[in-house]
């Protein structure tokens, strides 16, 4: 079966869609995403979508959806390498992609999740 | 206004979407549609066609290539023999769903074209056109 892989770097898992995805490939992304946070104990998420043309409804629900249940899993998840053009028309399509964070490429999204997840450990240890 | 092309192709599965998606920006590349307008179009259609999976049971996209006096466009007609939709006024309605998404199908194709029209008869099928000029 086609699948999208999963990187693991440490506490984090990387994953860049190289593909244009039909809706059972995003769904299974989204289960496969999921265990494996689990099972690696990761702690962020980094989503490459720069090689992706488009992102419809569907797609831009899988991401909020992803970074919804990263964080209930205890993961960022940083969504990166938006085109232009798929920002534009993602938004005239009436989605905002709120809740998701995202960053520019891939070495501002692991800025991004260094920081977050550093933020995290000091408000643990103070409380 | 001439039609330059037509091509119509079945729309069954998740995958049909994905090949409608490719052929929908090969067109728009050929009538010379910049990125963005590229990018309009193919997101308009794949909402379009995976309501036709979803929704229709399947069914049809007619894909024309349209000159009006130099100016070109593309027009994609989407066709299924599916339930119909009882209340277009409520279905067209941002965040309106019956299938469990986001309710931006409709609605959200409507924005990223310039012209948009429906016919759909409960028990009969829905028809959604779209146009985008270049």
């Amino acid at each position: 079966m086609e699948r999208i892989p999963i990187l693991k770097m440490g506490e984090y898992l990387l994953v860049t869609v190289q593909v244009d995805m039909h809706d059972r490939l995003a769904l299974t992304l989204q289960d496969d995403l999921t265990a494996k946070i689990v099972q690696a104990g990761a702690k962020g998420v980094l989503i490459d979508i720069s090689a992706l043309e488009m992102v419809d409804s569907f797609m831009g629900r899988m991401l909020g959806d992803l970074a919804a249940m990263s964080r209930v899993l205890d993961a960022e998840t940083v969504v990166v390498g938006m085109r232009p053009a798929v920002a534009i028309t993602l938004v005239e399509l009436g989605l905002s992609l709120t809740g998701v964070r995202t960053a520019l490429n891939v070495e501002r999204g692991m800025d991004l999740l260094k920081a977050r997840i550093k933020e995290r450990r000091q408000n643990d240890g103070s409380a | 206004m001439t039609v330059l092309l037509s091509e119509q192709r079945p729309i069954k599965s998740s995958e049909d979407v994905v090949g409608i998606r490719q052929a929908v920006r090969q067109r728009a590349i050929e009538l010379g549609f910049n990125l963005i307008d590229q990018t309009k179009i193919v997101t308009a259609a794949s909402e379009l066609a995976r309501n036709t999976v979803q929704y229709g049971g399947g069914g049809a996209i007619t894909i024309e290539g349209l000159d009006d006096g130099g100016r070109r466009g593309l027009r994609l007609t989407f066709e299924d023999k599916g339930p119909g939709i009882p209340d277009i006024q409520l279905a067209l309605r941002d965040g309106y769903t019956t299938g469990g998404g986001l309710g931006l199908g409709l609605s959200g194709a409507r924005r990223l074209s310039s012209e948009f029209y429906i016919d759909s008869r409960p028990g009969e099928g829905t028809r959604v056109t779209i146009v985008r000029w270049r």
